[in-house]
């Protein structure tokens, strides 16, 4: 990685979403003061984050899911930070899911980074102004003398020095300052923050130790399988339950009842299926390919791909369900442009294809259970897994275990609600496993979206008009989850005549959020749109897209068009943009602002005779604010979710047909592995704005510089994704 | 049936249906968790082993075919004089994202060191081509494998 800083005028101070209410708020539980107290009897405990042992171990906890995002790392590092630590001193803990006591806890949007810069070094600042209280009252001196370093606190007036290890009674018993009023640390003073930092389960990743969801077990433990219906909320008619009893190693088999409403199931609701319980998993497998299970009839039985493509080309055509947007009056100002463009775009149904498979071990007994699960968002399966078992919520215990793999499909907890309802009905504990293939087969995909363009430039090369009549997946006037289009995504306020039109498909297919949702598609089509029109202009993509980014700030509020652009021409250095190419060479430029972080791409791309694409490198610069908090794990999210936006662009596509998901594996549905992955340079501007995240917002731009560098090197427009490299042959 | 293994260097027993493949032998009777289950059809390379030294995606391979041979597994890289070299590039570069795939990235950049010493990009490219990473640390993995060969990373 490199970096560049920026300064600007204003200084912009936004606390961060959790902010200093939040840390009072986690600090005292809801118990409050007396609940902090009560906390605090527990020896060397300084508060909810914080414990310090007599031999200077800092236990912190980490309390978010882990699911590879790093965050098990980054947040406690912020802690630690402030508490003046060293990081080698450091355990961190996996909370429970309690969002009472920790606030929310959820892998999603790249959130955690901006709701946390704030409190969590709040955090560990007052647990180290108790510490620098507790040196002081011993020492009869002013706190305000004294200084602290590597879990020392020091008095350099009298040379004395005091670890934190030994302070750590005493310490505890101090009454916690107001969180608001700690003085945070300077940047320039930081030691871990700013690091490049492994991940604190790397040595357990990398010697094979039991980590995940899947490793996870329980005496007594029992293992289950559970089949669901091909089309989307399909009851049981019938199953052969015999037949999977009678194999050896089987202890149940049975039919349980669920939701036939696909929003009840993407809400985390039972679907209706088949368990077999097995003391292996192994065996329950084999016992389920016995069940010869007859599906009840189902309502979107009919549904497909090409149906699809079909009632949205018909839409496409008629009076749009609603406009949620217009701005100026496109019609006219369409007619009156220098040159307009007219183009059809799609992107697919797909899926967050997780390695470790959805799992979940559970343990009821007695009207209580206990969880153990990879789950992205916990809390909200309390209420499902209690409806479910007719339990209160407050008998749920979810413990948190890293997730091999999240990208918001985690978000969804219905392999939790799978293994507490079966751990009760077979009354032991259980863990739900899904195959390969019910992992693609019952997902929550990323919705398809087709999007029927106009757009019109003046004979001065400005974009004057962009109609867009989006037609996506939903119910009743309803978007299906992360189908929509927010009412103020780019290029709405830049373009002067603008129209968003939405129509919506029922189709039965449950959708969820899949890393930088809503983006990872828009960005292909705003994106490449814009390249249409710059090619329409005869002007060159990157000094077009400039242009459009020019406009007063106060236009465009939560959009600032000055960060966009200097990753512009920050990608543009770098990449030597404008360079000649080679014939069927080509350099694609694209830019996108999501997640609160701003990224700009260049993909360099070689298309063969034949077709084969091959692309060399893509060069990506962001601004995701000041401090890059752990550089290390920061450029892996980066170059990940630029691979796996190529992946995107490349491979992945679930299709539809008799209201069931055709893909099965990764022989149907490929990723991208390590032959087609290119090189990546990456540079971040550090700019004068408080830190975001990065789990997402450097992959939707990648799609369309890919798709716009094979414009550049062929005159081939894709307009639909994946990439049809039958198109390019030369 | 009740099979004899060499697993890590133990001799061990498993008394289990002749179709039950080693994956789920080392996982659910062996509690060796270390190999992972990604897809069931060697299509990930999670589950990868190393049998008489060979990678062998463990996940199609009936524990009926493995008889005596030598099962070794990420657990046991420690004591693998290349194995130990590859731990120690991939925690350096900290390699991992969600970690999942990486014992079974591990067990495939073993072997490929250990049969090309020195191998090239191409080499890299068609030794991992079999192991999917979801999150998509190649470029590390790339990285990794030069460094605990002693090749230049660039």
């Amino acid at each position: 990685m490199t970096t560049t800083q920026t300064r600007r005028d204003t200084l912009k101070v936004s606390l961060g979403a959790g902010g200093a209410f939040v840390l009072g708020f986690t600090l005292a539980g809801k118990a409050g003061a007396q609940g902090l107290a009560a906390a605090n009897a527990a020896p060397g405990k300084l508060n909810t984050y914080v414990t310090i042992a007599p031999d200077g171990i800092v236990s912190i906890i980490a309390k978010n899911p882990e699911v590879g995002q790093g965050i098990k790392t980054s947040l406690p590092m912020l802690i630690a930070e402030e508490l003046d630590v060293d990081w080698s001193k450091v355990r961190t803990v996996q909370a429970i899911a309690d969002q009472a006591t920790y606030g929310s806890q959820l892998v999603g949007g790249s959130t955690a980074i901006p709701q946390h810069w704030q409190s969590l070094r709040r955090v560990g600042a007052t647990a180290r102004a108790m510490m620098i209280a507790a040196a002081a009252e011993e020492w009869k001196c002013p706190p305000g003398e004294c200084a602290t370093d590597a879990g020392q606190v020091i008095h350099a007036r009298t040379n004395r020095k005091v670890t934190y290890g030994s302070l750590c009674t005493k310490a505890a018993c101090i009454t916690p300052p107001d969180p608001a009023s700690v003085q945070l640390k300077a940047s320039k003073d930081f030691k871990i923050i700013g690091r490049p930092t492994p991940q604190v389960d790397t040595a357990a990743i990398v010697t094979g130790q039991p980590l995940f969801g899947i490793d996870f077990k329980v005496p007594g433990m029992l293992y289950a399988t559970y089949l669901k219906a091909p089309v989307f909320g399909a009851k049981v008619a019938s199953a052969d339950l015999a037949a999977a009893k009678a194999v050896k190693g089987v202890r149940d088999a049975f039919i349980l009842d669920g939701s036939e409403n696909v929003n009840d199931l993407m809400n985390g609701a039972l679907a209706p299926g088949v368990a077999v319980v097995a003391d292996s998993w192994w065996t329950a497998q084999q016992a389920r390919a016995k069940l010869n299970v007859q599906w009840a009839a189902h309502p979107t039985s009919r549904s497909s791909s090409e149906g699809f493509l079909a009632q949205a080309q018909t839409m496409s055509r008629g009076a749009p369900l609603r406009t949620e947007l217009k701005a100026g009056d496109p019609d006219p100002a369409l007619a009156s442009a220098a040159k307009t463009v007219e183009a059809a775009y799609h992107y697919p149904f797909i899926s967050h294809a997780n390695l470790e498979p959805q799992n979940c071990t559970a343990s009821y007994k007695d009207g209580k259970v206990e969880i153990w699960s990879p789950s992205q968002y916990p809390e909200p399966a309390k209420a499902v897994v209690a409806r479910q078992l007719g339990i209160t919520a407050r008998d749920v215990t979810i413990n948190m275990v890293r997730g091999g793999g999240g990208f918001g499909r985690r978000l969804v907890n219905d392999s939790v609600v799978e293994a507490a309802a079966i751990s009760k009905q077979v009354g032991a504990p259980v863990k739900v496993l899904f195959s390969r293939e019910d992992e693609m087969k019952h997902d929550f995909y990323r919705a398809a979206g087709y999007h029927f363009l106009k757009g019109g430039v003046d004979s001065g090369g400005k974009i004057t008009a962009w109609k867009n009549h989006f037609v996506s997946f939903g119910k009743n006037g309803a978007y299906s989850t992360a189908a929509n289009i927010s009412r103020t995504e780019f290029p709405a306020r830049f373009v002067p005549n603008y129209q968003l039109d939405v129509s919506m498909i029922d189709g039965g297919i449950p959708t969820g959020f899949l890393r930088a949702p809503i983006s990872n598609g828009v960005a292909f089509i705003t994106q490449s749109f814009i390249d249409e029109l710059a090619v329409a202009a005869g002007q060159d993509p990157m000094a077009f897209r400039l242009k459009m980014l020019d406009v007063p700030a106060a236009q465009t509020p939560g959009y600032d068009s000055a960060r966009a652009i200097a990753t512009i021409r920050k990608v543009a250095e770098m990449s030597n943009w404008g360079r000649r190419m080679p014939a069927r060479s080509g350099l694609g430029m694209a830019f996108h602002f999501a997640h609160s972080g701003y990224f700009a791409q260049v993909a360099e791309v070689k298309v063969a005779a034949n077709g084969d694409l091959d692309i060399v490198k893509v060069w990506s610069v962001c601004d995701v604010g000041r401090q890059i908090i752990n550089p290390l794990g920061a450029d892996n999210q980066v170059e990940g979710s630029i691979l796996d936006g190529i992946s995107h662009a490349l491979y992945q596509k679930i299709t539809v047909k008799d209201g069931a998901v055709q893909q099965a594996s990764f022989g149907d549905y490929p990723l991208l592995r390590i032959n087609k992955a290119p090189a990546i340079e990456n540079h971040y501007i550090l700019s004068d704005n408080n830190p975001t995240g990065l789990g997402e917002p450097a992959l939707p731009p990648v799609i369309p510089a890919v798709t716009n560098a094979i414009f550049a090197a062929t005159g081939k427009r894709i307009r639909t994704l994946p990439i049809d490299t039958a198109q390019l042959k030369a | 049936m009740a099979y004899t293994l060499n697993v890590n260097g133990r001799t061990v027993t498993a008394d289990v249906d002749p179709a039950k493949p080693l994956l789920w032998v080392l996982r659910e009777d062996l509690n060796v968790l270390g190999p992972k289950y990604g897809c069931g059809l060697a299509q990930c390379g999670a589950c990868t082993v190393h049998i008489d030294g060979q990678p062998v995606r463990a996940c199609i391979t009936p524990i009926s075919s493995v008889g005596t041979k030598r099962v070794v597994t990420i657990e046991a890289m420690e004591n693998d004089a290349v194995g130990k070299k590859v731990q120690a590039a991939w925690s350096e570069i900290d390699v991992a994202q969600c970690g999942y795939c990486q014992a079974g990235q591990i067990m495939s950049a073993t072997a490929l060191i250990k049969s090309k010493p020195k191998p090239t990009d191409a080499d890299i490219n068609t030794a991992m081509q079999g192991n999917i990473c979801r999150c998509a640390t190649y470029t590390r993995i790339r990285r990794a494998i030069k460094r605990a060969s002693g090749q230049s990373e660039a």
